[in-house]
């Protein structure tokens, strides 16, 4: 038996197939465009599975056209995320359009959340933004971050008025790397509090496309003085968490969880 | 219904074409989260039958009484007691103040971050089509949250007929005895405006009326207690809505009627959910006609809220007036006892709310709580965080919404509150 998990992003279609013991087989990522459902059509093509679960923003759409069950982005990411650290109790969400904080109960359950409410603040569209406004490409942004030497501050969160003070700090000749590192830092205060509020200690796991950036992780373990963890491809952990917990549907009693090597 | 009521629309000064695009967003809402609803009680045809003409017939019967001399008295809160409006001849009714409408022109009177419910009630005095407001002959506003008691200076330029009661914000002595002074002053008015001096035997009667319509509701949220719910939360909180804006007697036997059904229903474990489905306990601001934004959402995720802890619900309507008072004196006393308990945010401190949600997540059997607060609304989002944290140390699950009458958020909403009824499984 093959279990697919396929989370559909703001930004970002991610598509996992698993076996039985919770192998990862196979794994696709396309963006998610105007039209998720044909996107996602072209990468279910790909594969053969028996069964398959949605997540994401774009789940409800799924639901209706595929007829499949769905489960939010906070428990898929969970769930994807205890395949990789079984011990793990908070886990940090950051993709396209918003971010979550979420802590486990010992046994995986999910003890308490949060998540941005209702704008783009804090998430993967605000870096992406910014870095186009100081001409990085996405890669480049977090890297060169991390090479500035002071800190400056950025006080806006809203990715409006962030990107009116960005451009009012190159208009001063400010550092370019310095204000890239501010962005970020920015963020991660964010981050922080939102974490703060849900779990006070142990490791972090990162997932999310925003976990590739280096200087995230990098400040987020600074600020917290907290181990954070990354599992590989990090923005396929929502579609892992998905595709386990379709095969978990079919075997409610099984408790084995298998470690998949992407 | 529109075409047989136009003219008395008219005569009340409504904007015809402004109300005949409220009534049909109204509709179709109503459409869309109501009758779409699965297995719902037959006795709730009643209270569709309401709303369908909660613009229409309602209107046409409150015009009739004041024909007869009654007089009509609007209000947006739980502190205004009904029982002095009865017993002066007069009927009170809850204003319209759960949709967003003619926001540009609210925007131009009010500071934009003012919460929803403040903002819709100027919305629809602005926007002309609530013909409640207009066929009032007394509006009462009361200065229960700093938002509200600034707004109504506001109002009193938009309207000629504004009474605003004064409440204290402490429950001591002196709280008590400038909430009886009000009441008092209150009853004055009321009877200066009707011409009838309340009675002892006016007053009792009304006292009667009016607990038998929380008689009513108490059955029906003890009935809510099953597992499987015998009725929704969405039909449960209608009912609750209605409260404010039916007749009296005419409510409280329809409600009893409800509750007949639902006690058969129980009997055959007959439910709106399936058994042990997700039970959620609401707790916060007010959700005024036509505010389902929350209840829908958490529906649809596969829970049923099994009971609100508001004054649209049990905030509002938990106390009977005791009514064996003989003269209007002890019966005055008896309704300031009574509506001196009201657990409201304004009040500091407020430990009795706190109490009752907890009372109520046992008695209701809840499996958790969504705290649910207006955006801007002070009071009830300072309280949501210390409640939070007492639920969480009593291993009571609770999450935190904070939203406003816009759709924009709903995205986000669902999936917060499908993330909630998942950890509640």
């Amino acid at each position: 038996m093959r279990f697919a998990g396929i989370d559909i992003g703001s930004r970002t279609i991610k598509l996992v197939v698993v076996d039985e013991a919770g192998q990862m087989k196979a794994g696709f990522l396309a963006d998610t465009g105007f039209d998720p459902i044909t996107e996602a059509k072209k990468l279910l093509a790909e594969v053969s599975f028996d069964r398959i679960m949605a997540t994401g923003y774009g789940r409800n759409l799924f639901e209706i056209a595929f007829d499949a069950p769905t489960v939010t982005e906070i428990k898929a990411h969970a769930r994807g995320a205890r395949s990789f650290f079984p011990d793990i109790r908070t886990v940090l969400d950051i993709g396209g359009q918003d971010s979550k904080a979420i802590s486990l109960f010992e046994n995986g359950k999910v003890k308490k959340f949060e998540m941005n409410d209702r704008c783009a603040a804090g998430t993967g569209k605000f870096l992406e933004i910014m870095a186009k406004t100081l001409g990085y490409d996405l890669e480049a942004f977090g890297r060169e971050a991390l090479l500035a030497e002071n800190d400056l501050n950025i006080s806006s969160m809203c990715t409006v008025f962030a990107e009116s003070e960005v451009t009012s700090l190159i208009a001063k000749g400010n550092n370019r790397l310095e204000i890239a590192r501010g962005l970020h830092a920015s963020v991660i205060r964010r981050a922080a509090g939102m974490i703060n509020r849900v779990s006070s200690e142990g490791d972090i796991v990162f997932s999310g496309g925003v976990a590739k950036n280096p200087c995230m992780a990098t400040f987020l373990a600074d600020k917290l003085k907290r181990e954070v963890l990354i599992p590989e491809n990090p923005q396929c952990i929502g579609a892992l968490g998905a595709a386990l917990l379709a095969g978990q549907a079919m075997h409610p009693k099984s408790q084995s969880h298998g470690l998949p090597h992407l | 219904m529109s075409e047989t009521y136009r003219p008395m629309w008219e005569q009340l000064g409504l904007d015809l074409q402004a109300h005949d695009a409220l009534l049909g967003v109204l509709g179709q809402a109503y459409e869309d989260i109501y009758l779409s609803q699965k297995n719902r009680p037959e006795g709730m045809g009643y209270f569709d039958f309401v709303m369908s003409e909660v613009h229409g017939l309602r209107i046409k019967e409150l015009l009739d009484e004041k024909a007869e001399g009654r007089k009509i008295i609007g209000s947006y809160c739980v502190f205004v007691p009904e029982e002095i409006a009865l017993a002066a001849k007069a009927t009170l009714v809850g204003l319209c103040s759960g949709a967003d409408f003619a926001m540009e022109e609210v925007d131009k009177i009010l500071p934009r971050n003012t919460c929803a419910l403040i903002k819709s009630s100027f919305g629809f005095k602005l926007g002309k089509v609530c013909p409640y407001l207009e066929s009032a002959d007394m509006i009462v506003g009361e200065n229960t949250c700093d938002g509200k008691k600034k707004a109504y200076e506001s109002l009193g330029d938009l309207v000629d007929n504004l009474y605003v009661m004064d409440l204290p914000q402490v429950k001591s002595e002196d709280g008590k005895a400038l909430f009886r002074s009000e009441y008092t002053r209150f009853k004055e008015a009321v009877e200066k405006l009707t011409g009838v001096s309340m009675s002892a035997e006016s007053l009792k009667e009304a006292i009667q009326t009016v607990n038998a319509k929380r008689v009513a509701l108490h059955r029906l949220s003890t009935l809510r207690k099953a597992d499987p719910a015998p009725i929704s939360g969405l039909d449960a909180l209608l009912a609750n809505q209605v409260f404010f804006y039916d007749n009296p007697a005419r409510f409280t036997e329809s409600v009893n009627t409800i509750c007949d059904e639902l006690e058969k229903r129980i009997q055959e474990k007959q439910g709106s959910f399936p058994e042990k489905t997700p039970r959620i306990l609401v707790s916060g601001c007010p959700q005024a006609v036509p505010n389902w934004k929350l209840p829908m959402i958490v529906e649809s995720a596969g829970a049923v809220i099994v009971g609100e802890e508001s004054c649209v619900g049990e905030r509002g309507t938990r106390n009977l007036t005791d009514d064996s008072g003989e003269t209007v004196e002890d019966m005055m006393e008896a309704i300031v006892d009574r509506y001196f308990q009201v657990d409201c945010a304004i009040f500091t401190p407020n430990p009795d709310r706190l109490e009752h949600i907890q009372e109520m997540v046992a008695e209701y059997k809840a499996d958790g709580v969504i705290h649910y607060g207006l955006q801007f609304c002070q009071p009830y989002l300072m309280e949501a965080i210390p409640v939070e944290k007492a639920l969480e140390e009593k291993n009571i699950p609770c999450l935190r919404i904070e939203t406003d009458y816009s759709m924009e958020d709903v995205g986000q909403l669902k999936t917060r509150v499908e993330a909630f009824v998942e950890q509640l499984r």
